[in-house]
């Protein structure tokens, strides 16, 4: 295959190595391929959502006479389609997948693997259809009705014991940091979302510890899920197509160690103002500020990776996507951390901006990385390559594009809607007028999000279906002509 | 960092840390709330206690009735999504000068909620008082014509219509008295010989709005005149 493999030092100078690796694909195929189709699915569904709550936002007549097509039902599904089916589906594909490699372990019993996904992918689809029909729970992040939680955590704690037996039956010494995050993070999500949906939703706890843990849960749903596993992928890529290692081993493992600590207690910061002891919220605050020490950390350690080799990342369609979220990690955390300063909270609580910094967080940075992991994967999956260098890169600028305006929309929108919230002079209506431009804006921004998803879609399938059409032997699909590494 | 049960131990903790810290110090602080009179009072047995003043009301009121199937309707439509419940103090954002409130909202306002309904977006004006702004069959009235169609009482609202929690009807006989009364000539009132009455759902959700209502001090936030 490329020539990347051969000079990574992480793998692959032998080709006892490769046949190895080649045998681990093997094991994984099926599941990982399953995983992929749903994610796939699951982010045009959610797309399609997307767009019907964008378009809603400015024109609250559009598609208003179904009950089950209401703005927050929408919105919601929009949300749970993303984060549980195109987040859990795609890192259940590519987190699998890269720790299966790194424990040089192949896959057993892939069968009951196969069958926990469809499980997984049944409880979404039975919590979707449960959101629409009104049954959701109206508790952000958690809005699946409890009669389809248990089944997700269910199928959930079957899926990720395949990593933790993955690393306990590893082979070789070396544990390289992509395999912390993944194993935290397979560990901490079933943890966040049983005690959650327990102290919320079963039993309620008393008043308003409720709010807190729905926070202490959705912001580590971004801080202990997404973010481990789309750092973890970032970490396994850069070094495997540039073929150098990672700029400096001391500060991932000061970077993985500081996120572990400081994000789980940011979450608060979300409260920021509202009827929660102070001491708490300062402790988020806290937690938040700290972040500036794992993000400026793990972003010397990407960045410092790729330095010199820009034409290279150009070129492969993997690092153009990783790249692009690593460095939206950065910016993203960096404004999160400012966010949560109460001079500036007061502005930027309850408005767009927020929506836009979400965004910023699971699409520029989890998303973008995830996509690249997908492109990266799927030849080594399938042995064959991607069908079209363009669409990837219709896919690239259409996401690029999309989710810039939309941040940008989102951001300065929100920060003058706050300004003038926290104005009594100005009336309550002419805020909302103030805020359709941007909203506007954002709708624009969805078109831009699903013609690169199209591609991505039209692009993924074919190279699935239409094995005859697909160039197996002339080396690997790139973005750019001149010679050099590869994918 | 090879070694799984220090690097399982680690992972284990920072997790427990915040859990700890967040959730069950808060239950902690928190779950032992109860109800109380507006004012404390010295107690007659210890000079140093405040006890709660005898054979007066209690606070948060219990929510009762119609109400409390509203605030299913509320759920299951997702008003939270761009509503917030909650008053922040008076030199923190301008939640009280906007008239949201009479005071701060505290942890107690909450305790008798199975549902707490904070809220993390003011796409729409916080609610945590509307029941103190619109009162009575005009405050009925008044929301019922806004969740019908905002934009009949809200020029240039972007809050989605619930028209699908009414019934338009032919008027049969006499006009029905619970029908919604359009201002003249609003362009969204139905066709002549044509009403639009509530159906249960509407009701409920309308008495649980008109139920959001800090009309009462606690001790620790006390309305200040």
């Amino acid at each position: 295959m490329s020539n990347s493999q051969q000079q990574s030092p992480y793998s692959a100078n032998s080709d006892a190595v490769r046949a190895e690796l080649s045998e681990i694909d093997a094991s994984i195929r099926s599941a990982a391929l399953f995983f992929v189709i749903s994610a796939i699915s699951w982010l045009m569904l959610g797309t399609v959502f997307a767009l019907l709550a964008a378009f809603k936002a400015h024109e609250p007549g559009f598609a208003g006479t179904q009950e089950f097509l209401t703005f927050g039902r929408v919105r919601s599904a929009h949300l749970n389609a993303m984060a549980l089916g195109w987040g859990n589906n795609i890192i259940f594909a590519v987190g699998l997948w890269i720790m299966a490699r790194l424990c040089r372990a192949p896959i057993h019993h892939k069968g009951l693997l196969l069958i926990a996904g469809v499980f997984w992918n049944i409880g979404l689809t039975v919590g979707i259809f449960g959101i629409l029909r009104g049954d959701m729970t109206s508790v952000e992040w958690l809005e699946i009705p409890h009669y389809a939680t248990p089944l997700l955590a269910i199928s959930y704690a079957l899926i990720g014991v395949w990593g933790i037996m993955a690393f306990r039956f590893r082979k070789g010494d070396h544990v390289y940091v992509s395999q912390w995050y993944i194993l935290a993070g397979l560990f901490w999500f079933p943890w966040l979302y049983v005690i959650a949906q327990i102290v919320i939703l079963w039993f309620p706890a008393r008043g308003v510890v409720q709010s807190v843990t729905n926070w202490w849960f959705a912001h580590n749903v971004l801080g202990l899920w997404l973010t481990p596993m789309a750092l973890a992928t970032a970490y396994y890529l850069i070094p495997k197509v540039l073929g150098r290692p990672i700029y400096s081993y001391y500060l991932s493992v000061l970077g993985f160690w500081a996120l572990a600590i400081f994000y789980n207690w940011a979450g608060v910061h979300h409260l920021i103002g509202g009827p929660i002891p102070v001491w708490l919220i300062s402790a988020g605050i806290v937690a938040s500020v700290m972040m500036v020490v794992p993000v400026i950390v793990v972003g010397i350690n990407h960045h410092m990776s790729v330095v010199g080799l820009h034409k290279e990342v150009w070129r492969s369609p993997t690092l153009r996507f990783v790249v692009f979220g690593a460095i939206s990690y950065t910016a993203v955390s960096l404004i999160g951390s400012t966010m949560a300063l109460r001079t500036v909270n007061q502005i930027t609580h309850f408005t767009h901006f927020t929506v836009g910094h979400a965004h910023h967080g699971v699409y520029a940075f989890f998303t973008m990385i995830m996509f690249g992991g997908v492109y990266y994967m799927m030849p080594r999956l399938l042995k064959r390559e991607w069908p079209s260098a363009g669409l990837i890169k219709i896919h690239f600028w259409g996401s690029a594009v999309g989710i810039t305006v939309m941040v940008v929309a989102l951001q300065v929108g929100g920060w003058i809607q706050g300004m003038e919230m926290n104005n009594p002079e100005i009336a309550f209506i002419d805020i909302v007028r103030n805020t359709v431009p941007w909203l506007k804006a954002r709708s624009v921004s969805g078109i831009f999000l699903t013609v690169g998803h199209v591609a991505f879609a039209v692009n993924f399938f074919w190279m699935l279906f239409a094995a005859g059409s697909v160039r197996a032997k002339q080396g690997p699909t790139l973005l750019t002509k001149e010679g050099g590494l590869a994918q | 960092m090879k070694n799984l049960p220090l690097l399982f131990c680690g992972i284990f903790f920072a997790l427990a840390f915040s859990f700890t810290g967040l959730i069950l110090s808060s239950h902690i602080q928190l779950g032992g709330l109860t109800q109380t009179t507006e004012t404390l009072v010295p107690s007659d047995t210890d000079p140093n206690a405040m006890v709660m003043a005898e054979g007066e009301p209690l606070y948060p009121a219990k929510p009762v009735g119609l109400a409390r199937q509203g605030k299913r309707e509320y759920i299951s439509l997702g008003c939270v999504y761009c509503h917030s419940q909650q008053v922040r103090r008076a030199d923190f954002g301008a939640d009280i000068e906007r008239g949201w409130g009479p005071r701060q909202t505290v942890p107690r306002d909450y305790i008798l909620q199975d549902r707490v309904l904070l809220g993390t977006m003011r796409t729409g004006p916080d609610l945590a008082h509307l029941g103190g702004r619109y009162a009575g069959d005009a405050g009925r009235d008044w929301n019922h014509l806004h969740l019908y169609n905002p934009r009949i009482v809200s020029e240039g609202s972007t809050m989605p219509p619930f028209a699908f929690l009414y019934e338009v009807r032919k008027v049969d006989g006499a006009p029905s008295k619970n029908a919604l009364t359009f201002p003249p000539d609003s362009p969204y009132a139905p066709g002549a010989g044509y009403e639009v009455v509530p159906t249960r759902r509407a009701k409920a959700l309308v008495e649980y709005l008109l139920s959001l209502r800090i009309n009462y001090s606690v001790p620790e936030s006390p309305i200040l005149e």
